[in-house]
């Protein structure tokens, strides 16, 4: 087991090179940084001081070390258009972000799980015929459209909830939450389902599937045979056997809420990194467009860890073989 | 007269199709009596295993009891409520099922099945359920039960699982088993092993046995009588002896001329023309008529219904002579 976590730790630090190497390559790439920093009143001298101060002057791998270097320690230099460092922006912007894909996130999952257990139970109940014909819209539907739509319904026509913005923040430590004061949890409600309801819709009708496939196995009708209650055998035989599928698809949709949080964020002007992100790429801000890739990409290689530890904390096939 | 533990009185079943109603079980009457073990055999299809799903409960819908009832110690279990049956199952009717592989579930150890079987049918704590649990073990033979009660059904072998799912299936203390083809899938050297173990719980508590088999050697060995089934309904029911011996309906005398038996010798087996008719494309009269060598026009068109004959019942109008 140990030896399976060292294994999968390295391929990550090798994923998370290459992508540092796609994030880096941006800047050679994508225009000169000093044409854009400088402006158009600039001499020659300028150029050259500026282009030795900020290293570009040295070889590309000297370049691309020294990059990962700095963001090894979480720098990941100067914003173009803010003049400040990239990781203090993201410090600030990310409370929004992982605030509004936790709560997105939780309700997926828990919602998710629970309609998906719902209906295969009751297979052919009025209810879940109900549900899983709605599900159709949380899969086809895009999600600019359906935060439109809620904005729509509950801001315009009912006047119920905000349409943009966190509401009032509280700082605690550093962090700015919007758990505490009212109008924070009342702006996260519309945005939280327009981000999650995919990954809900999703989640649900792959645990219904799974569901429907397990019921169908013999150990689930020796329990019945064995007179165990329904609730039992449900949820204790059934469900348990349908979760190694289910959490590797919800750690990837998990990773997807956080990285495509840039539309809702975007639909609600929501305070966020995904926000910061659009707003980089209309001023070609290469550094925090660089920061940004990385960090998403270390949060879909952390995911994937996880996941891979949960299957033996599931299985204990896996942990068996795991110790030879 | 003692109460037999099961008593199954012109049970039927049906499944309704769109194609019109199938009678997978047709007036099927029999008893067992404690300490009892009763074989019952026939090829797929027959309704040996649908017989046993509708004592304990567990038909799948559409299929659905028709008619007839099931006595369990005396008492009505045919009309019990789900909630009610849920409560026989397991404490006062065991089964085992064919496939010990897939049985179990492969994520809780086996100590945690026991255990929550036992905490559901009998009033006892977590310790003394799992106390119980490593002497169910012991009972079914499993070497050094203490140690092994934490460990997966995937650590076990064939043979120990099907102990295990028997351990299960008697964990309640149930006065009737059914196990279903509970040898099928195992080794030829195993399956002595799990039938001798079979026959010697049952007998240490007494419990009935209904025991579904396609296997004649099975049969011969361990039941005390035998009901022959084809195609839905009872051909033949008696003693071992005298339905493997001297048996009386034609599709029996069929079956014995076709299994191979060392005092035969090395003739070649007889066989039974045809093939039995699925359940949508049942004959008028007795099912087995089309294939019966000493069918005549009353076959055709009046089935007979199982009629007491000496120690047994067989439904045939021109039954076999003793040879």
């Amino acid at each position: 087991m140990i030896a399976f976590i060292l294994r999968r730790v390295f391929q990550s630090v090798i994923v998370l090179l290459i992508v540092g190497l796609v994030a880096f390559s941006m800047f050679r790439f994508v225009g000169d940084p000093i044409e854009n920093m400088l402006g158009q009143e600039r001499t020659q001298a300028d150029v050259d001081r500026l282009r030795t101060q900020l290293g570009l002057d040295q070889p590309f791998i000297v370049q691309y070390l020294k990059f990962l270097g700095n963001a090894a320690q979480g720098n990941f230099g100067v914003s173009y258009r803010q003049g400040r460092p990239v990781a203090t922006i993201l410090a600030e912007r990310a409370p929004a972000t992982l605030e509004l894909a936790a709560v997105s996130g939780t309700l997926a999952v828990l919602v998710g799980i629970g309609m998906g257990v719902f209906t295969a139970i009751r297979r052919n109940g009025v209810a879940s015929n109900v549900i899983m014909s709605l599900s159709l819209v949380g899969v086809s539907l895009p999600t600019f459209l359906i935060g439109i739509l809620l904005i729509y319904l509950f801001s315009v026509e009912l006047d119920l909830l905000p349409s943009f913005g966190r509401g009032d923040t509280v700082m605690v430590g550093g962090w700015s939450t919007g758990f505490l004061t009212k109008s924070g949890l009342l702006a996260l409600i519309l945005p939280s389902i327009t981000l999650g309801l995919y990954q809900m819709t999703l989640i649900m009708r792959l645990v219904r599937s799974e569901m429907l496939e397990v019921l169908r196995q013999d150990y689930i009708r020796f329990a019945r045979a064995r007179g165990l209650p329904e609730r039992v055998v449900n949820f204790r035989h059934a469900l348990k056997n349908t979760l190694v599928p289910v959490i590797t698809v919800t750690g990837l949709q998990v990773g997807s809420i956080i990285a495509f949080a840039i539309i809702t964020e975007t639909v609600f002007q929501w305070p966020g990194v995904g926000l910061l992100f659009i707003n980089a790429i209309q001023f070609v801000d290469i550094p925090v467009m660089a920061a940004y890739l990385m960090l998403i990409s270390v949060m879909f290689v952390a995911i994937n860890l996880i996941v891979d530890l949960l299957y033996f904390a599931i299985d204990p096939r896996l942990r068996i073989d795991g110790r030879h | 007269m003692n109460t037999p533990v099961l008593s199954v009185d012109a049970l039927s079943v049906e499944i309704p199709t769109r194609h019109g109603l199938l009678k997978p079980v047709d007036q099927v009457s029999w008893d067992i009596a404690k300490g009892e073990i009763l074989g019952v055999v026939g090829e797929s299809g027959a309704g040996k295993s649908m017989t046993g799903n509708a004592v304990i409960g567990l038909l799948d819908r559409p299929a659905r009891i028709s008619g007839g009832q099931v006595r369990l110690n005396g008492t009505r279990i045919d009309n019990l409520t789900p909630a009610q049956m849920r409560k026989v199952r397991g404490k006062q009717i065991g089964m085992v099922f064919q496939d010990p592989l897939t049985s179990l579930n492969p994520l809780l150890t086996i100590g945690d099945q026991l255990s929550e079987t036992i905490e559901t049918h009998l009033a006892v704590g977590r310790t003394e359920a799992r106390k119980r649990a490593i002497a169910a073990l012991d009972e079914v033979g499993i070497p050094a039960a203490k140690d092994r009660i934490d460990s997966y059904p995937f650590e076990f072998s064939g043979g120990m699982r099907q102990r295990v799912v028997i351990a299960l299936a008697l964990c309640a203390e149930p006065s009737l088993i059914i196990a279903d083809e509970p040898t099928t899938a195992l080794d030829v050297s195993v399956q002595a092993q799990v039938i001798a173990l079979l026959k010697r719980i049952c007998r240490e508590r007494g419990a009935a046995v209904m025991l579904i088999t396609h296997d004649m050697g099975v049969i011969a060995e361990t039941a005390d009588r035998v009901a022959v089934m084809y195609a839905g309904r009872l051909a033949e029911i008696g003693p071992v002896a005298q339905v493997l011996g001297a048996p009386r309906h034609p599709y029996t005398h069929g079956l014995m001329g076709a299994t191979p038996l060392a005092s035969k010798g090395r003739k070649r087996l007889a066989q039974i023309p045809g093939a039995m008719p699925r359940l949508g494309a049942l004959p008028n009269g007795c099912a087995f008529h089309p294939r019966c060598p000493k069918a005549q026009d009353k076959c055709k068109s009046d089935p007979r219904p199982t009629v007491q004959d000496g120690a047994g019942r067989a439904a045939c109008w021109f039954p076999m002579e003793d040879a």
